[in-house]
């Protein structure tokens, strides 16, 4: 049961939902930037939350397939055809053996990931499959994917039910699921980037146009942007006072300003700990959003209340709740 | 004691308002917040993280029970803390005391990339900027930044040098350095710009022990000059 990589693309890594119970050792969470598109995508396929699969940065990925899979995806706008099957984000789609999967530049947006039915199989590393490519270490061999590396997956296969009268498998035609996870979910890349912010712990240490510029303004990423962060240029957002801060927990999402006054949005590869202030933190169900950003693009900010943005984060777990319960009633109808 | 939020799944706890005053025992306090947290094991919790004054805690809002009177999972998990920590300060306090651990260092001039600096700007000489170093006791403030990184306290205010105007790209896996006010271990290969002056064989953070980090926060750290002989024989 192998996956070849004929093209690794880009930056392709294998992820899980990541890492947790480290961070005192000062292990980043990491795994998939965006770990609801990861989630939803094995969820398609059959798997659990927490199977590994491949966060594809730009696309140009090619696999060939060795065995049968069913296969899914979530992310950006990118094009990905099974053979000359188009697999639109969010639908599930069987792959045959000796079938080649292209996942296509994208049109918008950075990442996609896919899910691959089993699920990667490499070694757990400090409880995760997820590759840490600041530690080099977990995913496979602790780096990113190189043309020609084999991929093993688990043989443990909860398909999608496609069987035929007499329980056979049809596999006559290509097959791509009616059926599809939301759109919301599945295609994540947006064309008006507002990112819905909760204030942070230094808040009240920035100018009132610091405050008001954060809400109001545009800011673009730039180029020194990575898995750790998405930096960003705009209007400076200066602070009343200048000490030093002692360092303390930072998290993905976290908007931290260092005395340049041009804000860092951390992402899943963030550090532990930081001595820069927080001004505000993207709330959870943004991140997918933010995991699409790429160099140039430009984003805005808009404040909503802490209760909001919890209250947003337990409806889509009830929506997810949900949707899985579909997807089972589904395949074994 | 304050908690604050950080973002919509993690909050701070600010243990003490002030660090530096008696740094020894704002480390305990925060210590204790933090065996106190662990030992409660309150649903929902994923991972607690100490750092100075503080004590962050990772959560997943979706599995914090929910009240009439905290109809937020922030709430309710402030409201979960609080009481654990009341409880804990009605009952035993302490825990156990920290251990002391001791880090061989090599401060020989292979190493030793800024040591002429360090002496230069402390106005001694470089073998008695090595005996203060060595000598120190140090404690472990937080464990952070890359994996395995140790905050230590400790350091002789006259060794204190400025982080380098330009970072090294390249800093070797166990450099010892001075950054500030600060001392430090890198435990991997990884740009920074910390004054290095000596090097430990030991591997502070290796991903397949379990745990992965030698050191943790509240460690008492003791540092042994060694010769280069001795470095190679205990290289890991």
């Amino acid at each position: 049961m192998n996956v070849t990589v004929a093209s690794a693309g880009f930056l392709t890594s294998v992820q899980d939902l990541g890492r947790t119970g480290f961070r005192q050792s000062g292990v980043s969470s990491g795994g998939a930037l965006d770990a609801h598109a990861m989630r939803v995508a094995n969820a398609l396929v059959g798997n659990d939350d927490n199977a590994a699969g491949l966060e594809a940065t730009l696309g140009r990925l090619r696999l060939r397939f060795e065995d049968e899979c069913i296969v899914a995806w979530c992310g950006g706008a990118f094009t990905v055809r099974i053979g000359d099957e188009d697999l639109p984000p969010g639908h599930a789609g069987l792959v045959r053996a000796g079938d080649e999967l292209v996942v296509a530049a994208p049109n918008e947006g950075s990442r996609a990931w896919l899910a691959i039915s089993g699920g990667v199989e490499v070694p757990l590393v400090l409880g995760s499959r997820a590759t840490d490519l600041r530690g080099n270490f977990g995913g496979y061999e602790g780096r990113t994917l190189r043309d020609g590396d084999m991929l093993p997956l688990f043989k443990e296969r909860r398909f999608p039910s496609r069987r035929g009268k007499d329980g056979d498998l049809e596999i006559a035609a290509p097959w791509v699921s009616e059926w599809s996870a939301p759109t919301p979910w599945a295609a994540t890349a947006h064309r008006d980037r507002f990112l819905r912010i909760v204030r942070g712990a230094s808040w009240d240490r920035f100018t009132p146009d610091a405050q008001t510029s954060l809400v109001t303004a545009s800011f673009t990423v730039t180029p020194d942007s990575d898995r750790m962060g998405a930096r960003l240029d705009g209007p400076n957002l200066d602070r009343i006072d200048s000490g030093d801060l002692l360092s303390e927990a930072v998290a993905p999402g976290t908007l931290q300003v260092p005395p340049s006054g041009q804000p860092i949005l951390l992402l899943g590869d963030c550090q532990t700990i930081g001595g820069y202030p927080k001004i505000a933190h993207v709330i959870t169900v943004d991140l997918p959003i933010a995991a699409q950003l790429w160099p140039g693009d430009r984003i805005r900010f808009r404040e909503v209340a802490l209760a909001e943005a919890q209250q947003l984060l337990l409806e889509r777990e009830d929506d997810f709740a949900r949707f899985r319960i579909g997807l089972d009633l589904h395949r074994s109808s | 004691m304050e908690i604050e939020p950080l973002g919509d799944s993690a909050l701070i706890v600010r243990v003490v308002d002030e660090f530096e005053t008696d740094p020894e025992a704002s480390l305990n306090t925060v210590l204790r917040v933090f065996r106190c947290l662990e030992a409660a094991a309150i649903p929902g919790v994923i991972e607690l993280a100490p750092a100075y004054r503080t004590v962050a805690v990772f959560y997943d809002p979706a599995r914090i029970a929910r009240t009439e009177l905290t109809p937020s999972p922030f709430e309710s998990l402030t409201a979960e803390i609080e009481s654990a920590l009341q409880n804990q300060s009605a009952g035993r306090g302490e825990g156990a005391p920290p251990r002391t651990v001791e880090i061989p260092v090599c401060y020989d001039l292979e190493f030793a990339l800024d040591l002429a600096q360090v002496a230069a700007y402390a106005g001694m000489s470089e073998l008695e900027v090595v005996r203060r170093h060595s000598s120190a006791r140090y404690r472990v403030n937080c464990v952070g930044f890359t994996p395995g990184f140790p905050y230590l306290t400790g350091l002789p205010a006259e060794l204190a040098t400025p982080r380098r105007a330009t970072p090294r790209t390249e800093i070797p896996a166990g450099s010892v350095a001075i950054g500030g006010a600060q001392t430090g271990i890198y435990p991997t290969k990884s740009p920074g710009g910390w004054n290095v002056i000596g090097r430990t064989p030991l591997r502070l953070f290796d991903h397949q022990r379990e745990p992965p980090a030698i050191l943790r926060a509240g460690d008492r750290i003791t540092l042994r000059q060694i010769s280069r002989e001795e470095f190679d024989s205990l290289r890991q």
